[in-house]
């Protein structure tokens, strides 16, 4: 039973993790390679934290604080930069993040924290506060969805240079999708630190922003149903066969460019593919 | 309404606009007339605020834009009707109509949905429809929907027929007429001269950058573009 604990919270913090870069690279179309560094730093300062005796709950709001404070300030630099530009901004920050943190004793350098303390509540517990946090996440990415924001972001993904035409103010959005996008990467990584109890900085390099980006972009851009989707099998495959574990890279790889190439609307578009399709029939 | 003041303005260093000086009524109508490069376009970007002015005053209803974002601009009165249309390809009618609405509060939106619809009727029919599949003519007539969804009051409107049949034409400048019958003032550029001069009360005309001519456009002279 605490195997299948264990799996459906990784699941659960992919599904939040994947959720948050949806509304960045989704939502707003600013591609993020640096995604994992917004992780790293919630699960840092909620790890931090813990040990200084802070309340596991209570972290939360510190490690979405700090992920979002340094994901306005990515996003006020991006500001002036877009496309393969952006892409390539934001790949540095994940590089920057594991460089900082590889030389700081006082975050354990190469070593990284161990000892994190467990949640109070067990692992069940620490099951339900994910999932919970998910739910929240997920209704807020709704009712931005649903709401005049998420016809602002529209816009903005699909021709940014018209938006301003139409006296959009494109930078406040911009920001707005990052701090949203950051925070959310920030209380996936303080609820990630509590699952595996001992981070490092290869939890948070290069390879986890692909990963994340795999997950969305399998799921179908913005799409926040296809999204869940492609998380959590993305998530729980490793989990049941080792093999994947093993070659995960080159499975996301094959993953990432047969849905460029075959689906680029992801899970999401095949769906409504197959159901436009049996509706003809 | 709009007052423009020894207007220069250009793109960084390269200054395009020298000493423009207009001024327009509420419902009255101008066209900007020149040559390729003469600063149409740029004098439509000075005004709707994507361009800062080198030097000179812009006054909208006695307010000086200088320090006005796009943004503010288009909660003060000013809509843009982009070169090319611009539509959004992929978001629907509605929402590319939504989206026109951002200067406005929520609770408005529907009653300038309503308004937008009893100018455009052939749009009602299509609301659910994705702006790119829809023609040439209908794309037009989305964009001026979308610039209505601002309330404005003067709106600037940048090569109305560009890329359009004769008929559409045609029919874009019926639904402008209506426009300016609902006390909408028009800033308009069309590369058909003729027909922006034939549709507007009064007439700027552009020479590499310089007012030539300003006046009635019933006593213009003659334009060999």
């Amino acid at each position: 039973m605490t195997y299948e604990i264990v799996v459906l919270t990784n699941m659960a913090i992919a599904v939040l993790f994947a959720l948050s870069l949806n509304v960045i690279t989704g939502f707003c179309g600013q591609v993020s390679l640096g995604h994992a560094a917004f992780l790293g730093i919630g699960a840092y300062t909620s790890a931090m934290l813990s040990k200084a005796g802070v309340p596991m709950v209570i972290t939360f709001i510190p490690a979405m604080g700090t992920a979002a404070l340094i994901g306005l300030i990515v996003g006020v630099a991006s500001l002036r930069v877009r496309h393969d530009f952006l892409a390539i901004t934001t790949m540095g920050v994940v590089f920057l993040f594991t460089g900082i943190v590889r030389k700081q004793e006082l975050l354990g350098g190469e070593i990284g924290i161990a000892g994190i303390p467990a949640p109070d509540f067990g692992r069940i517990g620490l099951l339900v506060t994910s999932l919970l946090c998910v739910l929240a996440y997920l209704l807020f990415t709704i009712w931005i969805r649903r709401s005049w924001t998420g016809f602002a972001f529209d816009s903005i993904s699909e021709d940014e240079d018209t938006a301003t035409l139409l006296g959009i103010n494109v930078p406040k959005f911009k920001l707005f999708a990052f701090i949203v996008g950051t925070s959310g990467a920030g209380l996936a990584g303080a609820l990630y630190a509590h699952q595996v109890r001992f981070i490092g900085p290869d939890s948070f390099g290069f390879v986890e922003s692909i990963s994340v980006l795999a997950m969305v972009i399998v799921g179908g851009i913005g799409s926040i149903w296809g999204v869940i989707l492609s998380a959590a099998f993305l998530s729980a495959l490793p989990q049941f066969f080792q093999v994947i574990d093993d070659y995960k890279l080159l499975v996301y790889g094959l993953l990432l460019f047969g849905a460029m190439r075959f689906a680029p609307d992801g899970i999401d578009g095949l769906l409504r593919k197959v159901s436009r399709w049996r509706a003809v029939k | 309404m709009l007052q423009i003041r020894d207007l220069c303005s250009g793109y960084r260093d390269i200054t395009v606009l020298r000493d423009i000086n207009l001024e327009i009524e509420e419902g009255e109508t101008l066209a900007l007339v020149g040559s390729n490069g003469a600063g149409k376009t740029t004098l439509l970007m000075s005004i709707s605020g994507h361009i800062s002015p080198n030097s000179g005053k812009i006054i909208l209803n006695g307010t000086d834009l200088a320090s006005k974002g796009p943004d503010k601009r288009c909660f003060l009165g000013v809509g843009l009707v982009p070169e090319g249309r611009r539509v959004f390809p992929d978001l629907t009618v509605f929402e590319n109509l939504v989206v026109g609405g951002y200067s406005r509060p929520n609770k408005m939106q529907a009653e300038n949905i309503t308004r937008v619809m009893d100018v455009f009727p052939r749009l009602s029919d299509r609301q659910k429809q994705l702006a790119g599949s829809l023609s040439g003519g209908e794309q037009q007539m989305l964009a001026f929907g979308r610039a209505m969804m601002s309330n404005p009051s003067l709106m600037l409107v940048d090569e109305l027929s560009l890329g359009l049949m004769p008929s559409v034409v045609d029919e874009c400048y019926e639904a402008l007429g209506k426009l300016v019958k609902k006390g909408i003032a028009v800033i308009l550029v069309d590369q058909n001269s003729d027909a922006a001069m034939g549709f507007c009360s009064n007439s700027l005309i552009l020479e590499t950058g310089h007012q030539h001519w300003y006046g009635k456009s019933s006593s213009a002279p003659k334009v060999s573009i």
